[in-house]
């Protein structure tokens, strides 16, 4: 299979188009006929992902690679970067305002659970430039 | 059991109608979206009070057999609207997550 490489940005402003990015990947996934547990852990890292920039970054850019063997994921934004990694890796902790609560996010499951779902995990952060993710979820 | 023997023998109705022939294999309850995306199985007959876009999002990237909104929790319109683009089916009871999560264990 030769690699292939998909592009996205993701609005800051438009929650409803949160998640557009991951169903799109998850579609090309099933497409290519790619095992269902695979296609399951990139759906929900990616989502995560991006409902994470959409909640506390204005939005940012996705960039997904598909290989024979795994997929790999860039995930960049310019928000206001991650203050404390540790605690936004703990399970339950969560910064989301109230209004986003409301929406159903603020669980404290962002994170843990991109890292779960991955199985190569990358973050780096710079307070008032950004966090870019890398992940890569091999084929199972 | 398919999604559409619960409507049936629950008498649960039917909000926006995906693949009614879906077995349901599972059932999960929760209403945060992360925990329910990081938990639900394929399959799942997912028990919620959320019925908005996020929502229908989750259950397409979980692959769950239907959203089942208890206690009649309100559906937005735009959750409607993309519910039916992608096909995921949407039910409403009057029974709360409790009943109805005793009900479907009865026939899982």
């Amino acid at each position: 299979m030769e690699s292939i490489k998909l592009h996205y940005d993701v609005s800051g402003v438009d929650f409803t188009r949160a998640g557009a990015a991951s169903g799109d990947v998850k579609r090309v996934l099933k497409q290519l006929g790619v095992s269902p547990v695979t296609t399951r852990n990139v759906a929900v890292a990616m989502y995560e992902a991006e409902i994470n920039m959409v909640i506390h970054a204005g939005g940012g850019e996705i960039d997904v690679e598909i290989t024979e063997d795994a997929i790999r994921m860039v995930l960049q934004d310019h928000g206001p970067g991650i203050e404390n990694v540790e605690l936004a890796m703990k399970e339950g902790y969560s910064t989301a305002p109230d209004n986003i609560r409301s929406l159903g996010f603020g669980a404290g499951m962002g994170l843990p659970n991109i890292k779960k779902y991955s199985d190569e995990f990358r973050l780096e952060t710079e307070l008032g430039v950004g966090t870019t993710l890398y992940l890569t979820v091999y084929m199972k | 059991m398919t999604v559409q023997t619960l409507c049936n023998s629950f008498g649960w109705t039917i909000l926006t109608e995906g693949d009614l022939s879906r077995a349901v294999t599972g059932c999960y309850c929760g209403d945060l979206l992360s925990w329910v995306m990081g938990k639900a199985q394929e399959g799942d007959c997912w028990l919620t009070v959320m019925g908005n876009v996020n929502a229908v999002a989750v259950a397409v990237l979980t692959d769950c057999a239907c959203i089942v909104l208890t206690e009649h929790a309100a559906l937005d319109e735009e959750a409607k609207a993309r519910a039916e683009q992608q096909g995921v089916t949407i039910l409403t009871t009057e029974q709360n997550a409790y009943q109805a999560a005793a009900a479907l264990s009865k026939v899982l």
